[in-house]
Order: structure tokens, then sequence, then C-alpha cells
């Protein structure tokens, strides 16, 4: 089970409270991660990365164990703990403005 | 017992005021998708319980919120806003070619047949259309293709399609404006389309009479007349007797014809108003006094319109589309400020009082009559 906490809009906007459980085959990568958050929230999609070219969103930020891997390969393998689920998955909104 | 929904949109979430026919005493609902920006919000003609939002923010992109029910619930419904083919670009402000990019949807205009089609005017300017009750969205790509498009250009606040309106005579016929390429129409229901700017002088571009490269703030018509169209440039208040084909200015006795909200009184074609500004780089009333102009001979001649605003120390601006009327017997007005209030006058614009008073800065202001 994979861990994802989101932001506070993003919660609001796929209508969850907490953190979101995921189910995973393979290897847990961030696209994988992210693919499945879509599937299962549709409104989500081009929420966190382009619809198109999948590139992250300028001000999203993704953060695991510590460490940022917002520029990370969205293929490579995500850290071990989030992949057991000891640690979660943050989909983080800059602080930027507004 | 007949009502009014007023549908406010701005910088941090959606509000929705209603009011029996007498417009005294209002309700606010909201903030509805806090923390958002609400470019825009629009009931359906055909039928007034269907709602569509323009959700925003720099984080997170792009929503469109629908409502079934009068805006008591929302349901997110499709985002995808893609260019169609190979997008190419457009110039940027300092004349490179620049790619055409996705930025969020201005404007939003139903059918006034079918609840599930709606047009939506985004930045970069571009036309979509749904017919799926915004599941989906397809580009009508022959505005953005058309020969100038790569020379547009966008004006200070970006390259946005922010006016859409659709003959209710002519289902072939629609009009759009773009800040800051012009205004555009289109006679087969957008798949073709011609620059309508003939008449309009702009001494803020190389050719000041230019068939493109104009910063048109806002287009109004009067549905009994969809011929005549009224306009709001970045300086002009002009006025066109064919559909855009001429365009007179009818700037008149204004104190400044600079603004960006222009509108058309619900039962007298002749009878228009804008909210004067007094310049390009300074977006508020002149003198610090809060006024509506309002012409009765369809411009040229116009007076201040100024009974219950505030006439001394307001700075405020009043953007393209905060500005609506209703059509109770006596029309009412209404318009949203930058400064968070929404002014409603309910006898065609004699008398005014603040109905929402603290409000986020107020991008939007659309008006539902209710039977």
């Amino acid at each position: 089970m994979i861990r994802v906490q989101l932001p506070a809009h993003l919660r609001t906007l796929a209508r969850v409270n907490g953190e979101v459980h995921l189910d995973i085959h393979g290897v847990v990568t961030q696209r994988a991660v992210l693919d499945a958050l879509e599937q299962r929230f549709p409104m989500l999609e081009g929420t966190m990365r382009d619809h198109v070219t999948l590139k992250r969103r300028p001000f999203v930020r993704f953060f695991a164990c510590e460490q940022d891997l917002s520029d990370d390969s969205p293929d490579a393998p995500l850290p071990d703990a989030v992949a057991a689920g000891t640690e979660p998955y943050l989909v983080i909104g800059a602080i930027a403005g507004g | 017992m007949s009502g009014v929904r007023v549908l406010a949109g701005t910088r941090k979430g959606a509000f929705v005021l209603t009011s029996d026919g007498k417009r005294q005493k209002w309700d606010i609902a909201g903030p509805f998708f806090a923390g958002w920006e609400i470019y825009h919000m629009k009931g359906s003609p055909a039928d007034p319980s269907r709602l569509y939002v323009s959700q925003s923010t720099g984080w997170y992109g792009q929503q469109i919120q629908r409502s079934k029910d009068g805006g008591k619930t929302w349901e997110p419904v499709g985002n995808k806003f893609v260019y169609d083919g190979v997008p190419g670009t457009h110039k940027w402000y300092d004349g490179s070619p620049h790619p055409w990019e996705f930025k969020r949807v201005w404007h939003m205009e139903p059918s006034l047949t079918d609840p599930d089609t709606v047009y939506a005017g985004v930045e970069d300017a571009a036309l979509f259309r749904t017919t799926d009750g915004g599941q989906t969205w397809q580009e009508l790509s022959g505005l953005r293709g058309h020969d100038t498009g790569q020379n547009w250009q966008p004006g200070a606040g970006g390259l946005c399609l922010h006016t859409i309106i659709l003959d209710p005579t002519n289902a072939n016929r629609i009009v759009i404006a773009i800040s800051a390429a012009g205004a555009f129409r289109s006679d087969d229901a957008g798949k073709t389309w011609k620059p309508i700017n003939r008449g309009l002088h702009s001494q803020y571009i190389p050719d000041p009479t230019a068939e493109v490269g104009h910063c048109v703030h806002h287009v109004a018509m009067h549905p009994s007349r969809p011929n005549v169209l009224f306009m709001q440039k970045h300086w002009d208040v002009m006025r066109s007797d064919d559909a855009g084909d001429n365009w007179t200015e009818v700037s008149g006795n204004l104190p400044t014809d600079f603004g960006f909200a222009i509108d058309v009184h619900a039962h007298e074609p002749d009878t228009i108003y804008v909210v004067p500004i007094k310049s390009d780089s300074e977006h508020f009333p002149m003198e610090g006094k809060l006024q509506v102009y309002r012409s009765r001979t369809g411009g040229n001649d116009w007076e201040a319109l100024t009974n219950g605003l505030p006439q001394q120390d307001c700075y405020v601006n009043v953007l393209r589309d905060a500005m609506a009327v209703d059509s109770l017997d006596e029309c009412g007005v209404y318009f949203g400020t930058t400064g968070g209030q929404i002014y409603a006058s309910p006898d065609s614009g004699d008398h005014w009082t603040a109905i929402a008073q603290n409000l986020p800065s107020v991008l939007s202001v659309e008006v539902q009559t209710l039977q």
C-alpha cells in the first residue's frame, strides 16, 4: 500500500480527507503513483502535471523520506520506505504568492 | 415569484447572491472553491439550474465545475484544454515567436439552446466548445489558425479570449474578442473567422488602424438587435451597426474613455453602461469618484450615475466581465469591483446599493433572472 498526502486544495477537489492509499503492482515509481492517483481521482488530472507532456507543474513539488524528488526521473523507483508504506509520498503546493 | 441570482467570481472563490424580485435583501452563499481564482461563472439560458464555473490557480491549473441545481452542489468536469494539432507560435511581448500555451479559461458562454453546449474563451487565446456538459472540450481551431494568428500579441493581462457573443437570431454567428488581437466574427458556427476591427484606432500599435492588434476590452450586444455591438476598447467606446464590419467612436462626453466593462440595458437596446477608468496606467475612477455612465442614445451622450456610489477616496477598478444586467420589468444593473464590493441598481442605474462589501477582488459578475 502506498500512502499519498495531497495538499489541501487537491484533497478538497478530490473530496478526500487525510491520506490516500493506493495499491500499485510492479515497480513503485512516481509515474506509477501519479497514474494510479489520477485514475482513481480523474479530477486531479492536469493539477499536478501537464495533461499532454506529463511534466510537473511548476508550483507543485514531490517529496518523500525528507528528499525532494521533484526533478527525479518519473520512472526511477521510489524509496523502499514509500513502496512499503512506512513513509508517505507528499504532493506539495509551493509556497509562492497568493 | 421572480428573483435574481448574481454569480460573482473572485480572486479567492465564487459567491452566489440571491434576492427576490424587489432586489432589496440579499443572501450571500460562498465562498465556493475557496482559495481558487474564479475568472467566470455563468448559467445556461436553456436551463437556469445549470451553471458552469472556471476555477483556476497558478499552482494546480484549470478546473471546470458544473452545477445542475443552481449552485447548491457542484461537480468537477473536464479540464483538458489541448490545442488542435501542432500549436505553433504567436508573438510575445518583445515580438519574438512564443509557443501557444494554455493558461486558464477567462470566459464561459453556455449555448442559448442546449445546456450541454458551452463555449470557453481561454488564454493563450483560443475558443473551445463542449457538447457533453463540460466532460470534453474541443478547440474551434479555425480562429487561432486565422492568417493573422501568428502575429497576435498579448495585452498586459495576457493573450486572452475574454468575450463570446452568440447571436440569438443566427446560430451560425459568433463574435469573440481577444486582448490584444481585436474582435473576430464567424458566420459558420466557428469554422472560419474574420477580423472585425475596421474603424478602430489604437495609437499604441505601429499601424493604428491595423486589421488586428487592437486591445478590445469587452463587447456587448442586446439580443433584440444582434447587429448592433458596443465595445469598450483599451481607449475609446465604440459602436457597430453592422455586426462589427465597421465601428464608430461613441465616447462623446465621457470624462475618460478608458475602461473595461460595458453592458446594455435589458429592455432598451440603446441604453448602455460603462465605468470610466482614469487611464491605462491608473486603473481607478477619476478623482476617486466611482461613477457609472449611462447613455440612452446608444452612445455619445452620457450621464453620470452616482446615487449610492462612493464619491470620494474610491480607487477600485471594474474588470471587463464584472458588469451584468437582469431582465426584470425594471432592469437591474450590477457590477463588482477589485475592492470586493458588488453594487446593484434595481432601477436601471438611478440608485445603487452595495449588496456585498467585503468580498475578495471581484473578477466577474453574471446575473440570472429567475421566474
